[in-house]
């Protein structure tokens, strides 16, 4: 039988124990992955013990106090701290959400926390987007409309419905990295978050553009490789369906 | 000094920061054939545009009759006199618009039963010269700035836009008083870049995070105004910082002003809807200040909720649960998240809270940088934008939904303007290797730091200064006190500690150089605000209770140099841009 192996340099070793030094009798422990690309190691996990009797209430803030209290040379991406610029993506115990709007209370036991999965790490929690990206681009989300008038496109409150649950995402990527037909084919399969987008331009009735779009994504593997797993929905921090917005994008191909 | 890979770049225009602002000149600078490089230390959706939720204002009166000229005077008033009124009357002029582009761009804006873009009523927005209510401010749901950012990022992909993504920028490059370019560090490799241009444009937002307690993101340290006062250019009304009246008690997350105008308002632990004393017109949709001190007031004199009895409560329980959902959904969901209340049965507990600064990079109305050299003088190859610039369309005090309109009129302005100076593939100036060796040995300098000062102490310190002596309500005692203590982070600096000296992604350097920026700012901010011995628009001196427009119908420049600052003047220009509108002479301000 064929073995399968990790390669040497990726296996994740135990590293430093950052023991408490307040006192604290309410303490927990956070395990977090390291990785520095100008060392050459293997990552590590690093453990800390967090007095969380003083520290607010969101992972991000254990995140915070970790990094200004005990080791400043932790890497993390964050900016908005309240569930809107989609900086702060990770994995916490598990599952996929945003730092700044999850609560340590509802994680139970320590907490482990590690870049969002299957992405290259450029270091410690931050991960590479840039494919992401690329493929966000490639839908070009963008209004499509020859009207040239200085006037502004009327559109219906039922048509300007459809958009909700679709524009709200904020590209954090919680979807993408959660679904394991991404993690196969991230370079061809376009993904949930970037499908959602896609959705967003083909339904918006001021876009004049929907037949190319469809067109364009109606692909093998640029779509069709969702296979419902689902895990897209469970993982998105916003309460958005990717799964629905893919299957509306399906059922419009069908049925066209 | 440690030898670092530098990268060159040619360009005819570098924007340096992607928010609302940076996209749209970067869209119109693409538009108009220049080469152009978009430098952000973020994702451009990630900027703090999108952190802005009620709306963004122009007169297009599809809720009821509206009109520029009175926008303008809401602009002025809401100013407190301190704005430009040039500025001002092509801000609101350009309005309606920069708004209907953004529509035909892609912006997903709620709509009136006629399927127009929906506008809902604002904090100083009125009809026929401060007469009633209007409904101005046009929204897309509670998520307007997200909505916006999104589409602009959308439209400069669709434009080419080339950007330069997760590079933090170091200094601009001058020489013989004018702008070259900017030297940035890439966090991705871990490289140096130095960008030449015939013009660079500052959009790099505001500086919040001076203060302990605030709605702006952690990356809002307004990097672009201390590259400028690194310069030897001064920043303009920096002592006039907006406190928002509803930011989420104990958290800071911002609660929109839209929820006063779908009809939320504001009560003290008697129950009472106290702004009715206050302002006996506007009532809650009074200005942020006037809101923001009444507050104050309540919470001073014993009238505040809680067992601290430090903050009021907003209610919106009483409107219909299918308008929240229409209408704010984004602040039910921040409610529920960071205060733990069910807006349609409880009310939200608030508090002022740092959001705004008025204050920045002095610029005309084509958003070229301006300095006082004798009298006033632009600053060649060098703009501002957004909340970095102060135009001044904002004077001494912002009104709700203003600064969206802001990003999108003056991005376009500046776009416009670099067009008119610019010829596409201009050959570039030889610069000197001083001004890079300058800023590189900052950068080494403060990388190699060893000394027992770690940044996150610094900046604590900072900011809990910032937090009581430059507040809502000040005075000569709180302010020199801030004035002596603000200087000891600063001076903290002579023993800094930086642990990690690596290059790619050095979190721990990147906030450094960021709190290297803050404290700059902090100190401008606070000795702007001891000079100026009077109260105008935010700024609010319980010993200088009046506005003294005999003395200080002044913008304040201020030059800092290490942490000696120096304090000038400049006359506010009392003149508009054309004759479709009258000058508005000063007022007395009541809402």
């Amino acid at each position: 039988m064929v073995q399968l192996n990790l390669p040497a340099n990726s296996k994740v070793e135990k590293g430093q124990y950052y023991k408490d030094k307040t006192g604290s009798k309410n303490i927990r422990k956070i395990n977090i992955y390291r990785w520095d690309p100008s060392k050459n190691e293997n990552p590590r996990l690093d453990t800390y013990e967090v007095d969380m009797d003083n520290c607010s209430s969101k992972v991000l803030d254990v995140l915070n106090k970790i990094k200004n209290e005990i080791d400043p040379s932790i890497a993390y991406r964050r900016s908005c701290a309240h569930g809107v610029c989609g900086s702060c993506a990770m994995n916490m115990n598990g599952k996929n959400g945003l730092a700044c709007t999850k609560s340590h209370s509802e994680l139970d036991g320590d907490i482990d926390i590690y870049p969002l999965p299957h992405l290259k790490v450029l270091k410690d929690l931050i991960g590479d987007l840039s494919t992401l990206y690329k493929q966000y681009e490639s839908v070009e989300p963008w209004l499509k409309t020859s009207k040239v008038n200085d006037k502004e496109n009327i559109q219906s409150k039922n048509d300007r419905a459809k958009l909700d649950g679709l524009y709200e995402c904020i590209m954090c990527a919680c979807c993408s990295t959660s679904c394991p037909s991404y993690w196969w084919n991230g370079e061809k399969y376009l993904g949930p978050a970037v499908l959602l987008q896609a959705y967003r331009w083909i339904i918006d009735s001021r876009d004049e553009d929907r037949k190319e779009r469809l067109k364009k994504v109606a692909d093998e593997l640029k779509l069709y490789r969702c296979h419902t797993i689902l895990n897209c929905t469970n993982a998105c921090p916003k309460g958005l369906n990717p799964a629905k917005a893919i299957a509306e994008i399906k059922k419009m191909l069908a049925t066209a | 000094m440690s030898a670092y890979k530098i990268i060159d770049h040619e360009y005819d225009v570098v924007v340096l920061g992607a928010g609302g602002s940076g996209l749209r000149a970067a869209v119109g600078l693409s538009e108009a054939g220049l080469k152009t490089a978009c430098v952000s230390k973020v994702f451009p959706t990630r900027s703090h545009t999108s952190a802005a939720q009620g709306g963004i204002s122009a007169a297009l009166g599809n809720m009821g009759e509206d009109d520029w000229r009175w926008h303008m005077y809401d602009t002025v008033k809401g100013a407190d006199w301190l704005g430009d009124q040039d500025s001002i009357e092509y801000l609101c002029k350009e309005a309606p618009a920069a708004v209907l582009e953004l529509e035909k761009y892609g912006v997903p804006f709620s709509r009136t039963e006629e399927g127009k873009i929906y506008q809902r009523p604002f904090g100083g927005m009125t009809k026929n010269y401060g007469n009633e209510t209007v409904q101005r401010t046009c929204a897309a749901a509670d998520r307007t700035g997200h909505a916006i950012l999104h589409t602009l990022y959308g439209q400069a992909l669709k434009h080419n836009t080339e950007f330069f993504i997760e590079y933090f920028a170091l200094d601009l490059i001058m020489k013989d008083g004018a702008c070259k370019g900017i030297i940035a560090w890439n966090l991705n490799d871990g490289t140096i870049h130095r960008f030449r241009s015939h013009t660079t444009i500052i959009a790099t937002g505001g500086y919040g995070k001076v203060y302990y307690s605030a709605t702006s993101a952690h990356t809002c340290t307004g990097d672009g105004n201390a590259m400028a006062l690194r310069a030897g250019l001064p920043l303009q009304d920096m002592e006039f910082v907006q406190f928002h009246p509803t930011g989420i008690y104990g958290h800071g997350t911002l609660i929109s002003e839209g929820v006063r105008g779908e009809g939320g308002y504001l009560v003290n632990s008697k129950g009472e809807r106290f702004m009715e004393r206050y302002a006996p017109k506007a009532k809650d949709l009074a200005s942020r200040d006037v809101v923001s001190r009444s507050i104050a007031v309540e919470i001073n004199e014993g009238r505040g909720i809680g067992k601290e009895q430090d903050h009021v409560h907003l209610h919106i329980d009483h409107l219909d649960p299918k308008v929240i959902d229409e209408r704010l959904p984004g602040i039910s969901e921040a409610s529920k998240l960071f205060a733990n209340v069910d807006v349609t049965k409880e009310p939200i507990p608030v508090v002022p809270t740092v959001h705004y600064n008025m204050g920045g990079i002095p610029t005309n109305y084509k958003a070229e940088v301006l300095t006082l050299n004798g009298s006033e003088k632009t600053v060649p190859g060098l703009m501002a934008i957004g909340e970095a610039a102060c135009v001044s369309v904002h004077g001494a005090n912002r009104l709700g939904s203003n600064s969206l309109i802001d990003l999108v009129v003056f991005g376009r302005a500046a776009a416009k303007r670099a067009a008119e100076l610019v010829k596409p593939g201009m050959k570039h100036d030889e610069i000197d290797k001083n001004e890079t060796d300058r800023c590189l040995d900052r950068f080494d300098k403060l990388r190699n730091s060893e000394g027992s000062n770690p940044t996150s102490e610094l900046r604590l310190s900072m900011q809990k200064t910032m937090q009581s002596k430059c507040a809502v309500f000040r005075t000569e005692k709180t302010l020199k006190e801030g004035v002596d203590e603000i200087r000891k982070p600063y001076d903290g600096m002579d023993s800094l500690s930086v642990k990690d000296k690596s290059l790619i992604f050095n979190t721990d350097l990147v906030e450094t150089l960021e709190f290297d920026n803050l404290i700059r700012q902090a100190i401008t901010t606070m000795d702007s605000a001891y000079h100026r011995k009077e109260s105008r628009g935010a700024h609010a001196r319980e010993d200088f209770p009046k506005r003294d427009d005999e003395n200080y119908m002044q913008h304040t420049l201020s030059w800092c140099n290490g942490s000696k600052t120096k304090i000038n003047y400049r006359p506010v220009h009392r003149s508009t841009l054309t004759n479709d509108v009258q000058y508005f002479p000063p007022q007395e301000r009541v809402y």
